[in-house]
Parts: structure tokens; C-alpha cells; sequence
């Protein structure tokens, strides 16, 4: 029987919101704008956002993820927010340094990390 | 079991991005039989699915009566892949590169970045519609090789 899997799962932390992909792989168009769609509908939620995205079930992606990341981040600089990425695996951010998108992003190594940065900016 | 001789095979799909799954999974199950490391499996993996996307979606429009033709071999030391679509074609050279100014804010254009980094040589044909990609077998790490040339 086919698993129907959740495409993300969100955890409202003090201080931040951590929504974390819950599939090893993300490459399919749909895929990509269902989650685009669910994280979007996070952002909106919350006035200036704090989130976080764990990757750390991921373990392959496309470059079309990195396209819904800077849709994602440009709405989010947009409403005052803050964006921090985490938990990326080597192989993966590999893709980020070849893209040069570690220039763009913060990328923390886990989510421990990422919520102290967001606490000692505030 | 390991293949001696390269295996040619020749497929042509249809105009929809979720079609190359089937062919990822015959040309990478090919490459661990053959002995492939996970690093060469990942990124000839990633190649596959960002040739086959601007295949797809630049290349075909995304019309659904034009096809993409794959055509592989998969060898002991080497991997070569074609992947020919029914568009017009495009200019490789006049691609802006996403690394640098504003394409490095810009959701799209980082596919055939992507592709030259992970395969070890990328050809275009004259009219722009085919790419011809190979990538080697990861070599052992520089320090063993030294080793084992040793006198």
C-alpha cells in the first residue's frame, strides 16, 4: 500500500518557527509547488517570521529547490522576516557552494544553532 | 553482476517531468552494478534530472507530443549519456551564469551550472537540442594512488 507522507512538519519553537522536509528526495515539479505552497501558507501565518528549515531527512535534491528556497526567502525579507537553513547534508551543500547560494543563505549545522543565532539577535 | 562490455541502451520518453524516474533508476542501478561509487551515483543522478527538466521544459515546452531520446552506455571506468529533445534548440555560451549579480537571486538558471560541476565533460550539438555528458569513475584518493605507484 502506498504511504501517503506529509511534505513538511512544522514546530512552533519560542522564539522561531521549524518546519522541517519530511522526504529523502525532492525533485518532482508538483512536489516542489505543493511544499512551496505549504511553507508559504506558514509564512503567512506569523508576522514577521522566524523560520528555520531542517533538512536533515534530505538526502537529494534539484536545482528547483533552490529556486522555491529564494521564492521562499524573498517573501519572507519581504513581511521583515528571517530565514536560516540547517541540518544540510554534504553531498547537499555542495550543490549550495557550486550555486555560490552559501553566499545568500545562513546555513547553521542544526537546529540547536540556528535558534541560538535567532536568540542572540534579539 | 559486473558488465564487462558497456551497456548501449537507447530510450525515448515523453514530455513529463516525473518520466525520467524510470530512466534514473535503469542507468543508476546499471552504475552500482558496474561498480560506481555513491558520489559518481549522486551526480550523474542530479545530471539526469537537470538535462532531462530543461530537456523538458525549455527544450519541448512541455508539449506533450514531443518525446526526449536517452541514449546511455554504461561502462567499467566510465559513464556516457546523450539526451536529445524536439525543441529548437539554445546557445550553451549565451546562458547567464547564476553565480554572480542578480542571477544569483533568480529562482531559475542553475541546471546546466549544475550538470558541467558534476559530469566531467558536457557537449552540446550545433543546433543546441542534444547534450552529450560522461563522467569517470571516482579514482581512489590521491594519497593511495601515490602508494601504489610506488617503486
Amino acid at each position: 500500500m502506498a504511504e501517503i507522507k506529509p511534505r513538511i512538519s512544522v514546530e512552533y519553537a519560542e522564539k522561531a518557527t521549524i518546519v522541517s522536509f519530511t522526504d529523502e528526495k525532492i525533485l518532482e515539479e508538483r512536489d516542489i509547488k505543493a511544499l512551496q505552497d505549504s511553507i508559504m501558507s506558514v509564512v503567512e501565518q506569523t508576522k514577521r517570521i522566524k523560520l528555520i528549515l531542517d533538512f536533515g531527512n534530505v538526502q537529494f535534491l534539484s536545482s528547483a529547490v533552490l529556486g522555491l528556497l529564494i521564492r521562499l526567502s524573498k517573501r519572507i525579507y519581504e513581511h521583515d522576516g528571517q530565514l536560516k537553513l540547517c541540518n544540510i547534508n554534504p553531498k547537499i551543500f555542495e550543490i549550495f557552494k557550486i550555486t555560490r547560494l552559501t553566499k545568500t543563505f545562513d546555513i547553521y549545522k542544526d537546529v540547536e544553532s540556528a535558534v541560538e543565532d535567532l536568540s542572540q539577535a534579539n | 553482476m559486473v558488465s564487462k562490455a558497456p551497456i548501449n541502451s537507447s530510450i525515448v520518453v515523453e514530455s513529463r517531468p516525473s518520466a525520467i524516474e524510470k530512466v534514473c533508476k535503469q542507468i543508476l542501478s546499471k552504475l552500482k552494478a558496474n561498480g560506481f561509487d555513491k558520489d559518481d551515483i549522486f551526480a550523474v543522478h542530479l545530471a539526469l534530472e537537470e538535462a532531462f527538466l530543461n530537456a523538458v521544459k525549455h527544450g519541448n515546452k512541455m508539449d506533450p507530443t514531443k518525446e526526449v531520446k536517452i541514449d546511455y552506455s554504461v561502462g567499467l571506468d566510465k559513464v556516457e549519456i546523450s539526451m536529445t529533445d524536439e525543441g529548437e534548440g539554445f546557445e550553451p555560451e549565451a546562458v547567464a551564469d547564476p553565480r554572480y549579480g542578480e542571477g544569483l537571486y533568480k529562482p531559475g538558471g542553475r541546471g546546466l551550472l549544475l550538470i558541467n560541476s558534476y559530469m566531467d565533460m558536457v557537449k552540446f550539438n550545433e543546433r543546441g537540442n542534444g547534450l552529450y555528458m560522461v563522467r569517470y569513475k571516482e579514482k581512489p584518493p590521491l594519497t593511495k594512488r601515490a602508494d601504489q605507484t610506488k617503486v
